[in-house]
C-alpha cells in the first residue's frame, strides 16, 4: 500500500510540474489522447452523428446494444431474447409469444453473435440475425424498427454456439450446436457419450422478401463440439466451415479430456450440394418440438407456431459434401477472408494461427488425398489444405477479422493484444495491447466481401481498474482503435453492456435514412386498436374486461372506469394516437404483477392487471410526453367480487 | 497516520521542485520527463500494475513475493510477460528456483537476460507456463502437457514424485489465476517435442 501510495504522490507530483511549467512541447507524446489527435478523431460534436452504428451482443443480458463509432455513445438496447421492462418487450400480451419456447416461456437467453444481413457478400443492412445459445434459437431483428420480429428455436441442438452467421446472399442463417447430444433426445446413461451423441448444424432459410425463417435442413454430424463458423464468400460461396473442439469425444471434465488431441477439424460443409440433395427429396423428416415465434409489424402482435418434424441429413448420404481439416489446438474463431481463399482458424491453446487454403482444399477432394475417416467423412491431410501458419508470438488467438486491404487482425486472450499481419505472407506488421483479456474483435464489414477497415473494436472480458470503480460487477471494457494506417493507434476506450460476443458495425448511411419514426395509426391492425377515441370502450367477458383505450397529449380516453371487480382479468388495450416521431406514452397500474407499457406513435399494447383489492386504484403515463405528463392520469374503480355495480367509463364527466 | 505525515512531507517536497524546476529549468526538466515516461511507458500498464490488496495472489504476485524466485521474477521482467502471467488464464507455472537457475551453464542466465535475447528468453520463459489449473495429484493423469510457447512436455510419475519436462515439482502455491508449481530444474525446450 505505501509503495503505491509513494508511486501516486510522484506521479501527482510529476503531473503538477508538467502543468505548472507547461513547457515540454514535444516532450511528452507518451501521455496519450492529450497531446495526439486521438481525441479529436473520436469527437462527434454535440448534434454530429457518427460514422457507423455498432451492434454488440449483450451475452447474458441476452439482447442487443447499439453503438455509434468512432464516439463509441449507446443508443438503444434492443430488447430479442430478454424481458424488458423498459418497453414493456415479454411483458406486453403481444410481446409474451416472442419468448415462447418448446420448454414453455423462457424469459432470457445468452445472445452471442450479430451477423447483418448481405447481398452479394456485402452488407445489405435489412436485417441483423442474433442466436440464443442457452436454449437454442435464432433471433431476426429489423434494422428499419430496430425491433425484434422474428424467432426460431433449434431443435436437436444445445449450446447454439457456432451461429448465426449469415451466406452471402442471406440465402441462410447457420446454426450450430456446441454441444452434442442424443438425437432426438432420450433417456440414456452420459457416459454412454462417444459415438452415440450427435451435433446438429442447422441451416435456416431467410425469406428473400420478409425475412422469414424456417430451418431447410440439418446435417447430423459425428458428437464433437462446434465451436464457431463462417460461410465461405467469393470463390468459396456454397461452402461453410465450423470449427471443431472435443473430437475427443469427452463427456466429462473437457478442460482436460478435450485437449488431448494435437489436432480438431474445421468442418467444410458444400452446402449447395446438400441443398441441392434436399431440393431432391433427399434427407429424413424426423418428429420435433420446436417453436417458431414471428411479430407482425401491422397488427404489433407476436404469435407463435409449434412446429412438429425437422428434416435431417446425414452427411454420409451425400457424398463431397462434408470433410475434416485438422487443425491444431481446440481452435475457436473460424473466419474466412473478403476473398474466400483462406480459412483461419484460431487455435486457443496455441501461440499461433492455422490458416486453410481453398485452393488447396479443392485440390485435395479433387485429388482424393485422405488421410482416413472420421465416422465415414473423410479427413483431409493437413499439409495439403494448410496456406501458412502465423508466428504470432502472442497466447491464446480467438477471432480473426479483416479490413480489405489484405490484412487481417486477430485477438489474443491470455496475451491480451491485438495483433495485425498479413494474408499471404503471414508477417506480423503491428501489435497493440488492450485493456484486457479480449474476446471478439469488430471491423464494420469485417467478415464480408466488403470490410470498411476504417476502426476496429477490440471487446474485452476483463476491465478490472479501466473505469471508476462501481463494486465487484461492472460492465466490459471495449477499445476502439483507428486502423487505417499502417500501425494501429488507440483512440478511445469505452464500457459495453452485458457481456458482448461477437458484434457487427455498419456505415451509418447504409441505415439511418431508413429508420422508421412512427408507426402510421392507418395501418394499424391490431384486433383491439381503436383508430379514434369515440371507439374507446370497455367490454366484459364474463370474468375478462378488455379496455379499449386511447392516448394523446395529455390524457387516456378513457380516464375513469368503473364496474370491474375482484377476479376479473383485466386487459389494458391502449393506442398511442400521436403521429408525431419520438412521442410515446407509457402506461403503469398500482400492484400490477407486471412490467409498465412504452407504446409508440400509432401503435397498439395491452396490459393485464388482476386486481386483488377493493378500492379506486390509479394509473398514469410513465414517459414524460408532454408539459402536462403530471395530469395524464386515470382511476380505476374496483368493487368487490359480488358487486352488481355495472360497467361504465367516461373522460371529463361525459 | 504515517500516511498524513507523508502526505504532507511529500506535498512540501513537491512544491520545492516545483519552485525549483521553474528557476532551473533545463537541468529539472530533464529528470521530471524521464520520471513521467516511465509512468505512463506501454511496458509498465496492464493488469499486471493494478493495485489490489483484496483478491487471492495471482501466479506472478506469488513469485514476486517468493525470496527462492529472484531470478525467475527478474527474467519474467526481461521478457516483458508480467501482463501474461496476471491473465485470467487459468495459468498453471513451474517456477525454477534460483538454485535451479544457478545450476544452469556459468553465464547462461546474464546472456539470456541481455535485450538482444528477449525473444528466447520468452519462449523459454513460456516453456514454463501451461493453460490450464491442475494440482500435482491430477497432474499424474496425463502423459504430456501443452506448454505456452507451443511445444509438449512430458509428466512422469516416479513413486509420489511427479517431474515436469524431467523438473521435479518440490511445492505448489495455488494462485488466484491458477496455479504455481515450484520445481527444481529449468525445463528447457528440446527440438524432438
Amino acid at each position: 500500500m505505501k509503495k503505491y501510495r509513494f508511486q501516486l504522490l510522484s506521479l501527482f507530483g510529476a503531473v503538477i510540474l508538467l502543468t505548472s511549467c507547461g513547457n515540454n512541447n514535444g516532450n511528452n507524446k507518451s501521455r496519450g489522447a492529450l497531446n495526439s489527435s486521438a481525441a479529436e478523431k473520436v469527437y462527434v460534436a454535440p448534434g454530429e452523428h457518427d460514422e457507423f452504428y455498432a451492434f454488440m451482443s449483450g451475452g447474458y443480458s441476452g439482447n442487443l446494444t447499439v453503438y455509434g463509432l468512432p464516439s463509441g455513445r449507446m443508443f438503444k438496447e434492443i430488447p430479442v431474447f430478454s424481458q424488458f421492462p423498459t418497453s414493456g418487450y415479454g411483458y406486453s400480451e403481444e410481446t409474451k409469444p416472442m419468448l415462447e419456447t418448446s420448454h414453455g416461456f423462457v424469459p432470457w437467453d445468452d445472445s452471442h453473435h450479430p451477423d447483418i444481413s448481405q447481398t452479394n457478400g456485402e452488407l445489405d443492412g435489412r436485417w441483423i440475425f442474433i442466436n440464443g445459445n442457452n436454449t437454442p434459437r435464432i433471433a431476426r431483428i429489423s434494422l428499419t424498427t430496430f425491433e425484434t420480429e422474428e424467432i426460431i428455436e433449434i431443435p436437436n441442438s444445445a449450446g447454439n454456439h457456432s451461429s448465426s452467421f449469415v451466406t452471402e446472399n442471406s440465402e441462410y442463417v447457420v446454426a450450430g450446436t456446441r454441444f452434442s447430444v442424443p438425437i432426438p433426445q432420450r433417456d440414456m446413461p452420459i457416459n454412454e457419450y462417444k459415438g452415440n451423441f450427435q451435433g446438429a448444424l442447422s441451416f435456416i432459410s431467410v425469406d428473400p422478401k420478409h425475412g422469414h425463417m424456417d430451418i431447410k435442413f440439418q446435417i447430423i454430424m459425428p458428437g464433437f463440439n462446434y465451436d464457431l463458423s463462417h460461410p465461405g464468400r467469393g470463390k468459396s460461396h456454397g461452402w461453410f466451415f465450423f470449427t471443431t473442439y472435443n473430437t475427443e469425444e469427452a463427456n466429462s471434465l473437457q478442460e482436460v479430456n478435450s485437449s488431448q488431441n494435437d489436432k480438431d477439424f474445421i468442418a467444410a460443409i458444400n452446402w449447395k450440394k446438400v441443398e441441392e440433395y434436399v431440393n431432391q427429396g433427399g434427407g429424413t423428416k424426423v418428429p420435433a418440438n420446436y417453436v417458431h415465434n414471428v411479430y407482425d409489424e401491422t397488427t404489433h402482435m407476436a404469435t407463435s407456431t409449434m412446429k412438429k418434424e425437422v428434416l435431417t441429413v446425414n452427411p454420409l448420404d451425400i457424398p463431397g459434401a462434408v470433410f475434416f481439416l485438422p487443425t491444431p489446438k481446440s481452435p475457436h474463431g473460424c473466419d474466412v477472408d473478403p476473398s474466400g481463399q483462406y480459412i483461419i482458424g484460431n487455435g486457443k491453446l496455441s501461440a499461433d494461427l492455422t490458416v486453410h487454403s481453398f485452393d488447396n482444399m479443392i485440390a485435395a477432394i479433387e485429388g482424393k488425398k485422405f488421410d482416413g475417416e472420421a465416422y465415414g467423412i473423410p479427413i483431409l491431410k493437413f499439409e495439403d489444405v494448410l496456406a501458412g501458419t502465423v508466428k504470432s508470438g502472442g497466447l491464446g488467438p480467438l477471432h480473426t477479422e479483416f479490413d480489405g486491404k489484405g490484412n487481417a487482425y486477430t485477438t489474443f486472450f491470455i496475451s491480451s493484444e491485438v495483433v495485425k499481419w498479413k494474408l499471404g505472407t503471414w508477417e506480423v506488421i503491428d501489435r497493440k495491447p488492450t485493456y484486457y483479456s479480449v474476446g471478439h474483435l469488430m471491423i464494420p464489414g469485417g467478415n464480408s466481401r466488403k470490410p470498411f477497415g476504417k476502426y476496429l473494436v477490440a471487446l474485452n472480458k476483463i476491465t478490472k481498474d479501466r473505469y471508476l470503480p462501481v463494486g465487484p460487477e461492472m460492465e466490459h471494457s471495449a477499445q476502439i482503435y483507428d486502423i487505417s494506417g499502417e500501425k494501429m493507434e488507440l483512440l478511445y476506450d469505452f464500457p459495453t453492456h452485458g457481456e458482448p460476443h461477437y458484434a457487427a458495425g455498419i456505415p451509418a448511411e447504409l441505415l439511418a435514412p431508413k429508420s422508421k419514426k412512427i408507426y402510421r395509426l392507418d395501418e394499424n391492425k391490431h384486433p383491439y386498436a381503436v383508430t379514434s377515441p369515440d371507439q374507446a370502450r370497455v367490454e366484459r367477458k364474463g370474468k375478462e374486461v378488455h379496455i379499449y383505450m386511447s392516448t394523446i397529449r395529455s390524457h387516456f380516453t378513457p380516464d375513469n372506469i368503473e364496474g370491474v371487480k375482484v377476479g376479473d382479468k383485466v386487459y389494458f388495450h391502449i393506442t398511442n394516437h400521436e403521429q408525431d416521431f419520438d412521442v410515446p406514452h407509457g402506461f403503469a397500474m398500482i400492484g400490477q404483477n407486471t412490467s409498465e407499457l412504452l407504446i409508440m406513435p400509432g401503435q397498439t399494447k395491452s396490459s393485464l392487471w388482476e386486481p386483488k383489492k377493493v378500492g379506486v386504484w390509479p394509473f398514469y403515463c410513465t414517459d414524460f410526453c408532454s408539459a402536462l405528463h403530471q395530469e395524464m392520469q386515470g382511476y380505476v374503480r374496483v368493487s368487490p367480487a359480488n358487486s352488481d355495480i355495472e360497467l361504465s367509463w367516461s373522460l371529463g364527466g361525459d | 497516520m504515517k500516511t498524513i505525515h507523508l502526505v504532507k512531507v511529500f506535498f512540501t517536497v513537491v512544491l520545492l521542485i516545483v519552485i525549483y524546476s521553474c528557476k532551473n529549468e533545463v537541468k529539472q526538466n530533464e529528470i521530471t520527463n524521464q520520471a513521467s515516461t516511465e509512468i505512463v511507458s506501454e511496458s509498465q500498464k496492464g493488469q499486471a500494475f493494478i493495485n489490489d490488496e483484496s483478491s487471492t495472489p495471482n501466479v506472478l504476485q506469488i513469485a514476486i513475493k517468493s525470496p527462492d524466485h529472484t531470478t525467475l521474477v527478474a527474467a519474467v521482467q526481461a521478457a516483458g510477460l508480467e501482463n501474461v502471467l496476471v491473465n485470467a488464464g487459468p495459468l498453471m507455472v513451474f517456477a525454477p528456483t534460483n538454485a535451479a537457475f544457478d545450476a544452469l551453464a556459468p553465464g547462461t542466465v546474464e546472456t539470456l537476460l541481455k535485450p538482444e535475447n528477449k525473444e528466447q528468453l520468452a519462449t523459454i520463459l513460456k516453456h514454463h507456463v501451461t493453460a490450464g489449473n491442475y494440482d500435482k495429484s491430477f497432474l499424474k493423469k496425463f502423459k504430456k502437457i501443452g506448454q505456452a510457447d507451443d511445444t509438449n512436455v512430458t509428466v512422469e510419475v516416479i513413486g509420489e514424485d511427479v517431474y515436469v519436462g524431467g523438473a521435479k515439482i518440490i511445492a505448489s502455491i495455488k494462485a488466484g489465476n491458477g496455479i504455481v508449481h515450484v520445481v527444481d530444474k529449468v525445463i528447457l525446450p528440446t527440438s524432438n517435442q
